[in-house]
């Protein structure tokens, strides 16, 4: 006999959770609300732990290892947890020849942190963003979910280590 | 990445509720992205209170979406006198209260100035007009006209033939006849159709859909319903970035009182016609600006292009015929069958009709949004509009297409902005970004960063693209650290063109050009990296002339 369905329960009762589950579940729970139901796990939580991927999957009826593909392909979604504060810098064309790249080199130098790294006390995690489409402000970086435009490498540092 | 905190907030607008009688004087203020990261939605609440405790009773505030001169920004304008006020802050709003105090019907009104004089507004009629968040607004202008139009008078065919007469073309950058598209969906069996817009703006420095979105999303859900009407579709999506909050929270609130008002949704517009239209975020995957791989995504999968044919207009989402449009071409449906097709095709020039929209960014004084007939001359767009060059230093080129296209030098200023002239020149028209460089920028530097984007992009589902870009970074980045030889470039040529040849799709085929572009008109900057070990411009960090004696004879 085969085995009875079961829906999935939420990995804790963190009431987080039941908004990723009205979302998935407005969309019929079906396969086609993957890319969503992450989009409002990593929005709930700020990154995609293991336990959000599994839950996730199983709603939906999606296998783990697609889940974990679609997770990964997408440069918008985090699988670890983000620092205190985060700063994107935008390297789109405007703001590369702008100075972008200074102020990348500068972070490096300063605060030793690439993109997609967190300083070592877990301050400050660095990002990039293909283009934030505030090409008239470039370069511009986007600090704890603020744009900052016209920005000069030695202010931002200074910014940041003051946080 | 969060949403700025001000996003979808609802906006007091306290004198236009507060009084019955007319508005003597009205102050517009520009909540688009750009002045809205500079507290432009503050501004709006502090101008109507400061007008309040004025006790200027007649004087409206209102929000109203991007003006186009992003650089000067935020923007506050005064539409009875055409007054314009630029780099407003909290601290300077008096000068703008007292302007509006002095508003009369007698005031005169003020010229434009150049950056709007030139420009013809189709697509972005309604910017820094309307508040985007308003219907009322919207229908005001003559918003839903054409659908109201389009569902008692004509029938679908009659819509196609009148997309297909006005020339309009796709406007995502290849420029495939928007008519031709349409008719293919319609004549494809299946009874199930959807329609997709493509408001995936992936192209670094590009914005102008953004700016539709966030500016006058009526428009475009108006153009969606009229393109589902001409391909009997029932459904639609709008793909959009996850990087555009406001544009996402903007969209949202205009399906919702779209669907209240009954201008989506069953029975449109008290006829059988039903039409429905969901968001799906995307999550940061250039290559899903691509047909097949947006389709994919849409469904929940990996954004990887799949080969064509068979193409979307026959098995597309679903594997039912779908219709997929960029935001700009989808934005001109309105404007065209309200004032028909002769009209539209009366503008432009060539094989290239209507206007285009474009972006202006880099080295340039009047960064921002521009719309001007297609085939203007690029000295017009870069000089006229766009302000020159900043600091006054030296126009080197122009880069157009974003990672697909190439960079137009100083010779052909005066070349027409068509979709014809572009290729010509090897390089593309694109969505519509114009990235000014002046001479402090490499341009074998650009094309690396360009290369460098495409191999992060690149989805790795066929070889040439995935192992070629990165070949053709290694070289590339070999070149500006000035440990090339003249062997590294005959390889990069060579590679370029099988790269070009055999790749899957269009992030793969197009991820040459600028190398292609840049070594057509270049050159000597290549050869100055190679053979004299030094970056013309200074920007490439080339190691001491030690090694010199490795230079072949």
């Amino acid at each position: 006999m085969p085995a009875l369905y079961r829906k999935p329960s939420p990995p804790s009762d963190d009431k987080r959770w039941k908004i990723v589950e009205t979302r998935m579940r407005r969309m019929g729970n079906r396969p086609a609300a993957l890319i969503e139901a992450l989009h409002s796990a990593q929005e709930a939580f700020g990154y995609l732990d293991e336990n959000a991927l599994l839950f996730v999957g199983d709603t939906l009826g999606v296998p783990h290892s697609r889940v974990y593909g679609v997770a990964t392909f997408y440069s918008f979604f985090t699988l670890k947890p983000q620092g205190e504060h985060t700063c994107v810098v935008c390297t789109g064309t405007a703001c590369y020849i702008n100075g972008a790249k200074d102020i990348l080199a500068g972070l490096e130098r300063e605060l030793g942190v690439r993109p997609k790294q967190t300083t070592p006390d877990n301050k400050v995690s660095v990002l990039t963003a293909r283009c934030l489409g505030a090409c008239s402000l470039a370069p511009a970086v986007i600090v704890d979910g603020e744009v900052a435009g016209k920005v000069k490498a030695g202010e931002l540092i200074a910014r940041l280590e003051a946080m | 990445m969060s949403e700025p905190n001000n996003a979808a907030r609802p906006i007091r607008r306290p004198n236009q509720e507060i009084h019955d009688g007319p508005v003597r004087a009205s102050a517009y203020v520009c909540e688009a992205a750009s002045c809205m990261s500079l507290q432009a939605h503050e501004i709006t609440v502090r101008l109507a209170e400061a007008t309040a405790d004025a006790g200027m009773s007649d004087v409206a505030v209102k929000r109203v979406g991007c003006m186009g001169l992003c650089a000067a920004g935020p923007l506050v304008k005064i539409p009875q006198t055409g007054e314009l006020f630029s780099a407003v802050t909290l601290d300077n709003l008096e000068p703008i209260v007292q302007a509006l105090d002095k508003v009369t019907d007698a005031s005169a009104r003020l010229p434009l100035g150049p950056f709007f004089e030139h420009q013809v507004r189709v697509v972005t009629e309604n910017f820094g007009e309307i508040d985007p968040e308003s219907l009322d607004d919207y229908v005001a202008r003559g918003g839903y006209e054409a659908l109201g139009r389009v569902l008692a008078e004509m029938t679908s065919t009659q819509v196609r033939e009148e997309i297909t007469r006005s020339g309009l073309r796709g406007r995502g950058g290849a420029g495939y006849p928007t008519g031709l598209k349409w008719t293919t969906v319609a004549k494809a069996a299946g009874t199930q159709k959807y329609v997709i817009c493509n408001a995936d703006e992936g192209d670094p420095g590009a914005f102008m859909d953004r700016s539709v979105l966030e500016s006058d999303p009526f428009r475009v859900l108006e153009g969606m319903a009229i393109a589902a009407f001409a391909v009997h579709a029932t459904e639609g999506y709008i793909y959009c970035r996850a990087e555009y909050p406001l544009a996402v929270a903007r969209l949202r609130g205009a399906i919702r009182q779209a669907q209240k008002a009954g201008f989506l949704g069953q029975g449109i517009a008290n006829t059988s016609f039903a039409f429905d239209v969901q968001i799906r975020l995307g999550a940061g995957a250039f290559v899903c600006g691509e047909e097949t791989a947006l389709i994919a995504s849409v469904e929940g999968k990996r954004g990887t292009p799949r080969p064509r044919p068979p193409y979307p207009a026959v098995e597309g989402l679903n594997g039912c015929p779908t219709l997929i449009n960029n935001v700009e071409s989808l934005a001109n449906v309105p404007a065209i069958l309200r004032n028909g097709s002769e009209w539209y095709a009366g503008l432009g020039s060539g094989k290239s009709k209507g206007t285009k929209v474009f972006a202006l960014a880099g080295r340039i004084v009047n960064t921002g949004l521009v719309e001007v007939p297609m085939g203007m001359s690029l000295r017009e767009i870069v000089y006229d509009i766009g302000g020159g060059i900043v600091d006054g230093r030296l126009f080197k080129a122009v880069q157009t297409g974003g990672p697909s296209g190439g960079c137009i030098p100083a010779q052909f200023l005066d070349m027409p902005m068509t979709y014809e002239a572009l290729i010509e020149v090897g390089s593309f028209m694109g969505s519509g970004g114009l990235i000014v460089m002046d001479d402090t920028s490499c341009m074998v530097d650009v094309a690396k960063y360009f290369m460098d984007f495409c191999r992060d992009e690149s989805c790795g589902k066929c070889v040439p693209c995935r192992v070629g870009t990165t070949q053709m970074w290694m070289l590339l980045d070999k070149i500006t650290r000035g440990k090339a030889d003249l062997i590294d470039l005959a390889q990069l040529e060579r590679l370029a063109g099988v790269v070009q040849r055999m790749s899957l799709c269009g992030l793969g085929q197009g991820a040459p050009n600028p190398v292609f572009s840049t070594l057509r008109y270049f050159r000597d900057e290549y050869m100055a990296h190679i053979l004299e070990r030094r970056c013309p411009a200074g920007v490439c960090e080339i190691e001491a002339l030690a090694q010199h004696a490795e230079v072949p004879a």
